[in-house]
């Protein structure tokens, strides 16, 4: 336990490798299936935020504790454009391309502690939780 | 034994060493795509460190207990390396440019210089062998994952009945495959002037906006075309994931099983099933 994974993010199929490590993580800290399925599908959409708009970065991957409980933490690091307005990327349906805009607020929902950094020209760090 | 003229050696020149180090692996080639300087200082600086504490406790047996964190730190860059593209040839550089560095730091500042290469030889050749291992077992995990997600979708669309289609995918559904799979199933819906079209996603492990957008997109299409479609398989942990995510399917008709869509569909069709024999 503890020990932390680092995967790249340069294509399509590093998220299919990311979301089937996050599911293993998981399912070793023995996180219900309702909530395996969450953490998955949220870092599913980080990943690919970070690919499509950060042109690619990388996630570490942690099975650890949190207040005592197992949890999965997961952090997706890209050194692109950045956010410019945050609160605005986070409401719902805002799309700068052509999503549904429900990535990033979809994903804050989905786990159970969200946290985001981006500055325009560094890059956006997304840090999700999600625990027994 | 001469362990100790080892780590005098180590200890004494820690600073002189990492440097004459970091400069061997720059002349042998840094993959500046792949690795930055930085990265490789402070990787250098940090084995290097363990290295020597390990050293001072003793060389003759590297399974002891004290050699744990030298092998936890090689494990983990050449796990690092693999999985980034590093070739197995470039992941050994690292630990073996050590050690000409150390054969001249022992040939230059001690007065056995025999015993002791021979030492270094001996460490640095089973150190290197390590993280080649490391090397080879995460590059065979790297290769089994690849081919679970080339698995992704090889997906037929079947007729079930006269105007009923149905296509259940199965696998990971982004990427550009799942458009292809979406375009195949049009065609067919125009093909065989199909009235209704089941898409089943029993087999789908993650649905996110991505596919859930494919999804709609699909459907909608169909509409355009006068087909109807029936999304069936949709697990309880993946509609309580749409419904976080705040995916609306609108007024898509859902099953919860495809015997019950394809039931639905035929009762559409006005077809009735009367079995011969009451069970
Ligand atoms: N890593 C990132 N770097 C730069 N911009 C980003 C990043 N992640 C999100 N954004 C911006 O925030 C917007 C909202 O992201 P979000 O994931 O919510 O929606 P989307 O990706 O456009 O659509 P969807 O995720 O629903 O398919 C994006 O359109 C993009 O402009
Ligand atoms: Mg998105």
């Amino acid at each position: 336990m503890g020990t932390t994974q680092t995967f790249p993010l340069k294509q399509e199929t590093d998220i299919v490798v990311i979301r089937q490590q996050v599911r293993k993580v998981a399912e070793q800290a023995r996180l219900g299936l309702v909530s395996q399925t969450k953490i998955v599908t949220a870092a599913s959409e980080i990943a690919r935020n970070a690919l499509i708009y950060g042109g690619g970065g990388e996630a570490r991957l942690t099975g650890t504790q949190r207040d005592g409980r197992s949890a999965v933490h997961l952090v997706i690091i890209d050194h692109g454009a950045g956010i410019e307005d945050l609160d605005k990327a986070m409401v719902d349906g805002y799309t700068s391309g052509n999503g549904l805009g429900l990535g990033l607020s979809g994903a804050r929902r989905l786990v159970d502690d969200f946290s985001i950094r981006s500055a325009p020209g560094e890059g956006t760090t997304v840090e999700l939780w999600k625990w027994r | 034994m001469s362990s100790s003229v080892l780590t005098d050696l180590l200890q004494k020149h820690e600073a002189a060493i990492l440097q004459d180090w970091v400069a061997a692996q720059r002349q042998a080639g840094i993959r500046a795509d792949l690795i930055d300087e930085q990265t490789v200082q402070a990787n250098s600086r940090d084995l290097l460190r363990v290295f020597i504490t390990a050293a001072s406790q003793g060389t003759a047996d590297l399974d002891a207990e004290y050699w744990k964190p030298v092998k936890a730190l090689l494990q983990r860059l050449s796990q690092t390396q693999s999985r980034q593209g590093f070739s197995p040839s470039e992941t050994a550089t690292f630990v073996f440019s050590l050690k000409e560095v150390l054969f001249s730091y022992a040939q230059r500042h001690t007065d056995q210089p025999l015993v002791c290469i021979g030492e270094i030889s001996r460490l640095i050749d089973k150190l290197g062998l390590y993280s080649f291992e490391s090397f080879v077992s995460t590059r065979e995990t790297v290769i089994r994952e690849q081919q679970e997600s080339m698995l992704e979708l090889s997906t037929p669309v079947v007729e079930l009945w006269q105007g009923i289609l149905a296509i259940p995918l199965i696998g990971s559904l982004d990427s550009n495959r799942t458009q292809i799979v979406m375009e195949a199933l049009l065609q067919k819906i125009v093909e065989t002037e199909s009235d209704i079209a089941i898409i089943d996603i029993t087999g789908v492990p993650t649905v996110d906006t991505m596919v859930a957008q494919h999804l709609l997109k699909t459907v909608t299409a169909a509409k355009l075309m006068g087909a109807k479609c029936i999304i069936s398989g949709i697990r309880p942990q993946i509609a309580a994931t749409i419904v976080h995510l705040g995916v609306e399917l609108g007024d898509v008709v859902t099953k919860s099983s495809l015997a019950d869509a394809f039931r639905l569909a035929l009762r559409e069709q006005d077809v009735r099933l009367v079995a011969n024999k009451p069970r």
